[in-house]
């Protein structure tokens, strides 16, 4: 009864029925627009000008210009980090894409008790990081660590001193790594996928007389080439953002070393920002060090991306 | 005599068994050996070479790490954390999917790209600019920056799970609604949500894991040692308890259990709405 008395005093003109559902459709999604603003978009815009400011949280930000960047190049930490980082994620991502696929491709066989052992893969990876670093840190006790026992038992002799020394250090942070992703997610993923193979592709190179490799080589590999990407960039991207297990690692057992150590060989590009934000409060340079991750994901992302049109074929299309 | 073909395939799965059951130990021999190394009195745990079965049992452990750190507060912290931080996930994100699932505006498609871009967006580039914004509301060394943020729109990802899954519901269901002159928050309460439940489950365990692993926001976030989540607190067990310069190896590592195995159940007990969400991710199902 209200509407049309409004409507004729011209308080509002009347919605059509596609406008309403318009409004309805916003009002719906307003949270993460919302959230979207307040914790996406304004942090990013704030943090392009806080990168050009020099500000310690006590005294309020002072303009620096290009300063934080300029330090970046000649910081030895940021290079250090960058080097380390590459390397974890260099070696850590294609093992652990490898390794996943062919546990993958193992659930895939007929096995009795599949499900089990799919339970049992998948353990680690729900483990709590924190709780696997210090299970880790226990079995890599250089003098009585299980590891090294077993070294020496299968007469290797004496094993290295594994997060004690930085030319060791970070081959155990991927061990650890690789027990937590290889039967995780992204097994599931390509288990998913490799179920989703016809059988009759399969059945028909059987008949030209293709043998195991060449199956895996011109079915499974492109039939689950999208998958493959998929986890790929977002492996790149986890690995890229490691730094609980390092920080851990480095740091929990009794602070025998700062977080990095030793030797700042398992100082990670996260980590280096994190000490730069939260140990020394140079807001400013965090900042700095923070957008320029941006650019590096954004750009290997990307680099995967473009080159993914080379090697990933998508159903329903030629060539 | 066998022939060729058929000792072939038994040995293909001998192999196949060997490597399928024999694999199972590298995954769980780390647990084991913390649960080893957790019974056992000190004295034993530096033994060479380690003993995998203990030659005195203590369950002590698991009663005495309860006094030396304040585990329990811990505990009740990290799920009260993770009560209010899933469930707003799951409230918002179902909210935020039915807009985009149901409805027609301008620019949904857009607005939607940009929801799932951020998957790939690091939290670490917004994290300076959202700490100091906590900062500004008072929030520090509290649980608002590790829950509020959960309440709009809970990720891309929760999002992104309850759209897909909302689109395979009919639409005649909400047509048949309308017509009886429901409004469109009690088609979503009454007949969406409802039939949802496998979607929500999925939310449930995703969401408890992250919330109850995470390591970082209560790293920033809180420092009063009584506010401390279980990852937070273990992280500085070690600093709290051996004090004395004291092993606590076996101590460690029963607490280590004890924060691994809430975690470890919930995925054991819902790991079929587990894996159902991961897989919907991915997109190949």
């Amino acid at each position: 009864m209200i509407a049309p008395i409004k409507r004729r005093l011209g308080l509002c003109t009347p919605l059509t029925l596609s406008q309403r559902e318009a409004v309805q459709g916003f009002i719906y999604i307003s949270p993460w627009i919302i959230g979207f603003l307040v914790f996406t978009v304004g942090p990013m815009i704030a943090s392009a000008y806080l990168s050009l400011t020099d500000y310690n949280i006590v005294t309020p930000p002072r303009w620096a210009g290009l300063n934080n960047y300029e330090y970046m190049f000649g910081d030895k930490l940021f290079w250090k980090s960058i080097e380390n980082t590459l390397y974890y994620t260099v070696i850590f991502v294609p093992i652990a894409i490898a390794g996943s696929l062919a546990l993958a491709m193992l659930l895939n066989q007929q096995i009795a008790g599949r499900v089990a052992l799919r339970t049992l893969y998948f353990l680690p990876s729900v483990t709590p990081v924190v709780a696997a670093a210090f299970l880790w840190l226990w079995i890599f006790q250089p003098q009585i660590g299980l590891m090294n026992s077993i070294i020496s038992a299968l007469g290797l002799g004496n094993g290295p001193l594994w997060l004690g020394h930085p030319g060791s250090s970070k081959p155990a942070l991927i061990i650890i790594s690789l027990w937590g992703a290889l039967g995780g997610n992204t097994m599931l993923i390509f288990l998913a996928a490799l179920q989703g193979i016809p059988k009759e592709l399969y059945e028909s190179a059987d008949i030209d007389g293709a043998g195991g490799l060449g199956k895996f080589r011109y079915i499974t590999v492109p039939s689950i080439s999208p998958v493959i990407l998929f986890n790929t960039v977002l492996g790149v991207i986890g690995a890229l953002q490691m730094f609980t297990l390092a920080y851990v690692a480095s740091s929990g057992r009794q602070q025998q070393f700062s977080p990095g150590g030793p030797l700042n060989s398992t100082l990670f590009y996260v980590l280096h920002l994190y000490n730069s934000a939260f140990d020394f409060w140079e807001m400013g340079y965090a900042s700095a060090l923070a957008w320029v991750f941006f650019v590096i994901v954004l750009a290997i992302t990307g680099f995967q991306l473009w080159t993914s049109r080379r090697w990933v074929y998508y159903e329903g299309e030629d060539s | 005599m066998l022939p060729a073909w058929r000792v072939k395939r038994i040995i293909r799965y001998v192999l196949l068994y060997a490597v399928a059951y024999g694999l199972t130990i590298i995954f769980a021999l780390p647990f084991l050996w913390a649960v080893s190394s957790s019974l056992k009195p000190v004295n034993e745990l530096f033994l060479w070479p380690p003993q995998l079965i203990p030659k005195t049992w203590r369950f002590e452990n698991y009663v005495e790490i309860w006094h030396v750190a304040p585990l329990a507060r811990f505990f009740v912290n990290t799920v009260f954390v993770t009560v209010f931080s899933v469930s707003g996930r799951i409230l918002s994100a179902a909210l935020v999917a039915y807009g985009f699932a149901r409805f027609r505006f301008p620019f949904r498609n857009i607005l939607f790209l940009l929801l799932l871009s951020t998957l790939m967006l690091p939290y670490q580039v917004t994290i300076i600019p959202t700490f100091l914004l906590f900062k500004a509301f008072g929030w520090l060394d509290t649980y608002n920056p590790l829950i509020i943020p959960n309440w709009f729109g809970g990720g891309a990802f929760a999002i992104f799970l309850f759209r897909q899954f909302f689109l395979t519901i009919p639409k005649d269901l909400d047509e048949a609604a309308k017509i009886d002159g429901a409004n469109t928050l009690w088609i979503f309460i009454r007949i969406i949500l409802p039939l949802s439940k496998p979607v929500v489950i999925t939310m449930i365990v995703i969401g408890f894991l992250e919330s109850w692993n995470d390591f970082f926001g209560p790293l920033i976030y809180l420092n009063t040692p009584e506010k401390y989540t279980l990852s937070l607190g273990l992280a500085n067990f070690q600093r709290v308890v051996s004090a004395g310069g004291q092993a606590t190896e076996h101590l460690l590592m029963a607490a280590s259990m004890v924060m691994t195995l809430p975690s470890i159940l919930v995925f054991i007990l819902l790991q079929r709405y587990y894996i159902q969400g991961v897989v919907i991710s991915s997109g190949s199902k």
